[in-house]
């Protein structure tokens, strides 16, 4: 066909484009303040102080000595994993297993980790991670283009499969159980990692954190060039926007969505390595390691549109919610409530340019069908 | 290798002639069959719904809690059925009306819930206790089956009016024939004058209904579950999913999937009680992995609606 598209959806409608905008801000902050008053109302109803619940939670997480160190540490896996999120759904495809592929490399990097000591074995590890991470969802990757199963489904279902197998690698010894018997509590942990494995840390203005804070940013702009700049990026976007077409201008659509799932597992399990070597669990794999990493880095990506820049404050919202909340004890007010305000705040956040798309596509009139005299391709006699 | 068949052999022995075995399966069987018949008939619209998991949950959690203040079952189960709408009232309206990623809105309500859950549960304790099984006299003697048909808590046999409901709501009503043809071809439903969109949220409603109604009979009616705890759902509504991929988007298929997932949770509860070792972590995540291998060899064969998990925009093609 060679009926033209319109250049910019704003031409030829009465909204202009910066009106737009202002709306959508608009619209943005009422959607937060609506998850957040819920939230609070939330707090009330179950008889909770919801003022002083929001104070612990900005103590928690920036205003006391030292948290914001602590935060930005927390920000990193976050971001790495909302990362690989985007790669994948930049490809069409819907990863939600980064919780499982984030537990099984973090579980190959501390195999190797405490096997061995100094910086070459961190390298080790790392590449273990970003294997295991791999591995994990590249076993949905098989699943999806040789057997069609839809990758939503699979990814979740080796969620659980990933927590009970690394649970089993705590159970011997010859595998990650630590075999010391001094040490220090009865829950079946690995092996510390050893000092020199470790990643070091930074120190500013009385708070630290480690190096995969600024390793975490620079893949951030990495990831943002390649897949806005590259061969490789432009055949993912045109992948994930439509199949056929890839098809035919040569994408190999197989390799490049199997590569894309895999690499996503990648990133969630380099999100583990990192996890690991930077101090999370006192440098130990422990049960429950990932600690919903894997879900929030996810829910990262989709708050952010699948930008991986608009990542980084989304990730820093969400890990500030992190520290803060342990700093809800005192409050009388259950942790888990943060787990709520922050599904609510996605939830509001998802609705904004969903609601602006829909003004958009109404204002909008059909493009009026091209009227051409001639055929356009003359087909000679 | 002879040792490890011969001791295969008596544990398959041990575990098909025991009739616990048969009443634990059958029962959790019948918990994933509430929410698989209402994924069956969302999917049929066309929708691939995985806040099933955020019906149950709700369902389950608002079921406890109504029982321990009210104590009365079917108002507990309707309470249930209840939450379970409202899951479904936010998925159907976020999806299929502002036209948000279904699976996006499907992983945050998941997430939701299950926080929420915790959070409230965490104030106001659901705690229940078991509805006593109801037994049929006489038919409840006949060996093997016979409690695992006859001898379960009454809830459990609500199951034998939602499947009929379900089928005939589908294959036998005006909305059902809209139902399957949006979930097949949404441009040509539009073209004829159906509300592609509503019938997919009145699809997701009527999982989400179903749903909350397993998640309350899996509360009140499973034996050793007092009250409501976060790992209780566990991913059976994914299960649920997988169940309807197995059964290749038929009912009678779908209820297949459940009996043979539901064996397989049971196996997990009745073999240490058979006098059985078998790894911790195994026998936990066997189910799901049987789910995986089972959609893998399952998913290609058969025919899924065709406009599965694509959104319906006016004027796209």
């Amino acid at each position: 066909m060679t009926t033209p598209e319109p250049v910019d959806a704003g031409v030829g409608t009465t909204t202009p484009a910066g009106h737009r905008t202002a709306k959508l801000v608009g619209l943005y902050l009422v959607a937060v303040a609506i998850a957040l008053s819920a939230s609070a109302g939330l707090i009330a109803i179950t008889g909770g102080p919801w003022r002083k619940v929001f104070t612990a939670l900005i103590d928690g997480s920036v205003r006391n000595p030292g948290r914001w160190g602590d935060t930005l540490a927390e920000a990193a896996p976050l971001l790495i994993v909302a990362l690989g999120a985007i790669i994948a759904t930049r490809a069409g495809l819907v990863n939600i297993g980064q919780e499982g592929q984030l537990a099984v490399g973090a579980a190959a990097a501390a195999y190797v980790a405490t096997n061995g000591s100094g910086p070459l074995v961190l390298v080790g590890a790392l590449l273990a991670g970003i294997a295991g991470g791999a591995v994990w969802a590249g076993i949905a990757a098989l699943f999806k283009y040789w057997r069609k199963v839809p990758e939503v489904i699979s990814t979740l279902l080796l969620v659980f499969i990933a927590s009970q197998g690394t649970g089993y690698l705590l159970t011997r010894t010859f595998l990650l159980l630590d075999d010391d018997p001094n040490k220090p509590n009865r829950v079946q942990t690995s092996a510390q990692v050893d000092a020199a494995t470790r990643v070091g840390k930074i120190h500013m203005f009385g708070n630290e954190f480690p190096w995969t804070v600024p390793a975490a940013l620079a893949l951030a702009i990495v990831v943002t060039v390649m897949l806005s700049r590259s061969i490789w990026g432009f055949r993912l976007t045109v992948l994930g926007r439509n199949a056929r077409t890839a098809q035919r201008i040569g994408v190999p659509v197989v390799i490049a969505g199997a590569s894309a799932l895999a690499m996503s597992g990648a990133f969630a399990g380099l999100a583990g390595v990192s996890m690991l070597a930077a101090g999370s669990a006192n440098y130990r794999y422990t049960p429950g390691f990932a600690n919903n990493v894997g879900w929030e880095g996810l829910l990262v990506a989709l708050v952010a549109r699948n930008r991986p820049l608009a990542c980084i404050p989304v990730a820093l919202v969400f890990a500030m919610l992190r520290t803060g909340s342990g700093f809800l004890a005192a409050t009388g007010v259950e942790r888990s409530i943060v787990d709520v305000v922050r599904s609510l705040l996605v939830l509001a956040l998802l609705v904004p340019p969903a609601v602006s798309a829909i003004q958009r596509r109404r204002a909008v009139p059909p493009p009026a069908p091209v009227s051409t005299d001639e055929p356009i391709v003359t087909v000679a006699r | 290798m002879i040792g490890l068949i011969a001791g295969i052999t008596t544990v398959l022995g041990d575990v098909l002639t025991a009739d616990a075995m048969y009443e634990s399966a059958m029962r959790f069987a019948i918990v994933l069959a509430f929410a698989a018949v209402g994924e069956w008939v969302a999917e049929k619209a066309g929708t691939l719904n995985i806040s099933i998991e955020a019906m149950m949950i709700g369902g389950a959690y608002t079921a406890a809690v109504t029982w321990g203040a009210v104590d009365v079952v079917p108002i507990a189960l309707l309470a249930g059925v209840l939450a379970g709408v409202v899951v479904a009232l936010a998925q159907a309206h976020l999806s299929h009306q502002l036209t948000i990623d279904q699976f996006v809105v499907g992983l945050t309500l998941n997430l939701f819930v299950l926080g929420l859950a915790l959070f409230l549960d965490s104030k106001w304790e659901a705690v229940t206790s078991v509805v006593k099984p109801t037994e049929v006299p006489l038919l409840n003697d006949i060996p093997l089956v016979g409690q695992a048909l006859f001898g379960q808590p009454w809830p459990m046999y609500l199951i034998a009016l939602v499947v009929p409901i379900a089928w005939w709501l589908v294959f036998r009503t005006r909305w059902g024939l809209e139902v399957r043809s949006v979930g097949d071809n949404p441009q040509s439903a539009d073209v004829s004058g159906i509300h592609v969109n509503r019938r997919r949220r009145e699809a997701i409603m009527v999982a989400g209904a179903c749903a909350g109604l397993g998640g309350g009979v899996l509360v009140l009616g499973q034996i050793s579950i007092a009250g409501y705890e976060s790992g209780h759902v566990g991913l059976k509504g994914i299960i649920a999913i997988a169940a309807v991929i197995f059964g290749g988007w038929t009912l009678r298929g779908t209820l297949m999937g459940c009996l043979l997932f539901g064996y397989f949770f049971a196996l997990q509860q009745t073999l240490p009680s058979l006098g059985h070792r078998i790894n911790a972590q195994l026998s936990a995540s066997l189910p799901y992995l049987v789910a995986l291998v089972v959609t893998a060899v399952f998913a290609t064969r058969t025919r899924q609606p065709r406009a599965l998990a694509q959104p319906f925009v006016r004027g796209l093609t």
